[in-house]
């Protein structure tokens, strides 16, 4: 680990001055990816710029039913709020599943949205990697890949996105509000998780010494319906290997409407949009839940190591989507 | 008025105060008592407690946030030590396993452990019952699988699960 300075900050615009006048200077939330990362020697900054002083903590009504999470809101805080547990549930599931409570307490939501992937080469500064040391090339298309996407990637990065809550988040159209060198801008989350394409070191449209302020989720009334299901090989304390937010608007046994979006398989938090449509107008039954997961993996890429997650995916789909809806599932 | 219409680009001060990357001195307050040590901005808490302060009942297993022998409480709360930097903790209350006693009684948790066997090797047990006292607080200890739960983030390597569980039980159950 390299020798680090340290600024603390207790003004949102001094934590942008200070980090957009100096490439060498990073944020610091909770340091739950940001301290692994450097001590690892995959992260270098020169200084790092504390951001928990900033008054960016609190979680917030929104006069259309949603809400607006603060940045430096805790992942526990947030998982906890009554107004998470009850309007949107898939999300305050998709935190409490993630990582352990002593993670939870440090790690706060706008260092969720910008943690990095957790991928054994981009983590081993010596290994070649695409989105650390762009160019040098991928150790995991023919590596250890069993963990990594199968949707979303290119020949230059097959990286899965770790984070669990911006499932639930990309299926509720959820904003990213910043602060940047260029005033406020506000991100749709599908927007700001960028795909690796031939440039996997770009995973977001920010700019260095853009802050993230907060997180707007739009009102959704049936997101009241909602859950989270995440697969994984132990039971806790560990990512996904699949997982599913979904929610649904049920009348009469019919679909009316329906949010879907997938974690674990993707290069980002990915919204089952081709699912969705197939489902929206459908009987809510084992079927259609079956013909909507086969359509939205029809793109699945995979390796010898990850081809089992195409066929989780569906199945967790199916399982997310019967549990919700009450249908008796056949097999 | 909720935090998107609050107007942006308040100006900023010229420039932020820098510390380090030299040691610098800080002042934290362990267990109640402030106590003043030079450090590098990138040491951890885990290493200043551990290697400074000769608090060495945290305990480093990992280094990288996945085993939480090292949970200690900031501000009341059970976090990793070897994820935090020693200087971010300035001005926070920071709490050990070395804290919970009071004098020479130990805290229940503690005496909890010893009566149900809670414990083999014992490199996990700081931060077990430091995870253990947190949890109760956090009133998520209803039954053997919620305890199971929002304890993984403590790993045994000696696999003292049932007795550690045990032990939670008793306390919660005294209380
Ligand atoms: C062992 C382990 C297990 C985990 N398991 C899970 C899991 O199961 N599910 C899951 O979803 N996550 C998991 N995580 C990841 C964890 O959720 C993230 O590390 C955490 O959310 C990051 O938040 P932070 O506040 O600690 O960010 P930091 O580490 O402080 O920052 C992360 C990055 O974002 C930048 N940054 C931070 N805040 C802002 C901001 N407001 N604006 C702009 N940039 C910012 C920093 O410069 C840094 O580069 C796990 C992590 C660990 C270590
Ligand atoms: S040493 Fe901190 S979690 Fe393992
Ligand atoms: S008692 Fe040995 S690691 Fe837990």
């Amino acid at each position: 680990m390299r020798p680090i300075s340290y600024s603390r900050a207790t003004a949102v615009a001094d934590a942008v001055a200070a980090v957009a006048a100096d490439p060498t200077s990073d944020f610091l939330a909770g340091g739950t990816t940001e301290v692994d990362l450097l001590r690892q020697n995959v992260l270098l900054p020169r200084r790092l710029v504390d951001i928990n002083d900033l008054p960016l903590t609190g979680i917030e009504d929104r006069p259309d039913g949603g809400l607006y999470i603060g940045a430096l809101a805790r992942m526990s805080e947030v998982a906890e709020a009554p107004a998470v547990r009850e309007r949107f549930p898939m999300v305050a599931e998709a935190l409490v599943l993630g990582a352990s409570a002593q993670l939870r307490h440090m790690a706060s939501m706008g260092g969720n949205m910008m943690q990095r992937v957790r991928c054994g080469y981009f983590r081993d500064a010596s290994s070649p990697c695409n989105k650390r040391d762009p160019g040098s090339g991928c150790g995991a298309l023919d590596g250890f890949n069993r963990g990594h996407a199968v949707l979303g990637v290119s020949e230059h990065c097959i990286a899965t996105h770790p984070s669990d809550v911006a499932v639930p988040l990309v299926a509720l159209d959820a904003r990213i509000h910043t602060e940047g060198p260029h005033g406020r801008q506000v991100h749709a989350l599908d927007d700001f998780f960028l795909l690796p394409g031939a440039t996997p070191h770009l995973e977001h449209p920010l700019e260095h010494g853009e802050l993230v302020v907060g997180i707007e989720v739009p009102g959704l009334a049936m997101a009241r319906s909602s859950c989270y299901l995440k697969v994984r090989d132990r039971e806790s304390y560990e990512f996904a290997l699949t997982s599913v937010a979904a929610a649904v608007d049920l009348a009469d046994g019919v679909i009316r409407d329906v949010r879907l979006a997938l974690g674990g398989v993707a290069t980002k938090p990915w919204r089952a949009r081709r699912a969705e449509e197939l489902l929206r107008g459908a009987p809510a039954d084992i079927g259609a839940f079956r013909r909507a997961a086969r359509e939205e993996l029809a793109a699945a890429r995979t390796t010898p190591l990850n081809a089992f997650k195409a066929e989780l995916a569906r199945r967790t789909v199916v399982r997310a989507l019967a549990t919700l809806t009450g249908t008796e599932h056949a097999s | 008025m909720s935090a998107p219409d609050i107007p942006s680009r308040a100006p900023a001060r010229a420039v932020l105060p820098e510390r380090g990357p030299e040691p610098v001195r800080i002042t934290l307050t362990v267990n109640g008592v402030d106590r003043a040590v030079e450090v590098e901005p990138r040491v951890s808490l885990l290493d200043a407690l551990r290697e400074r302060l000769d608090l060495t009942g945290a305990k480093k297993g990992c280094d990288q946030g996945t085993c939480g022998a090292c949970t200690v409480w900031v501000d009341g709360r059970r976090v990793l030590a070897c994820l935090t930097l020693a200087i971010t903790c300035e001005g926070r209350e920071v709490t050990t396993i070395e804290g919970l006693a009071e004098g020479d009684e130990l805290h229940a948790m503690q005496s909890a452990f010893i009566e149900q066997d809670a414990f083999q090797c014992g490199y996990c047990t700081p931060g077990q019952i430091m995870s253990a006292v947190a949890l109760l607080k956090e009133g998520h200890a209803s039954d053997d699988r919620e305890i199971a739960e929002w304890m993984s983030g403590n790993i045994c390597r000696c696999a003292a699960y049932p007795h550690i569980r045990a032990a939670i039980r008793t306390v919660r159950d005294r209380a």
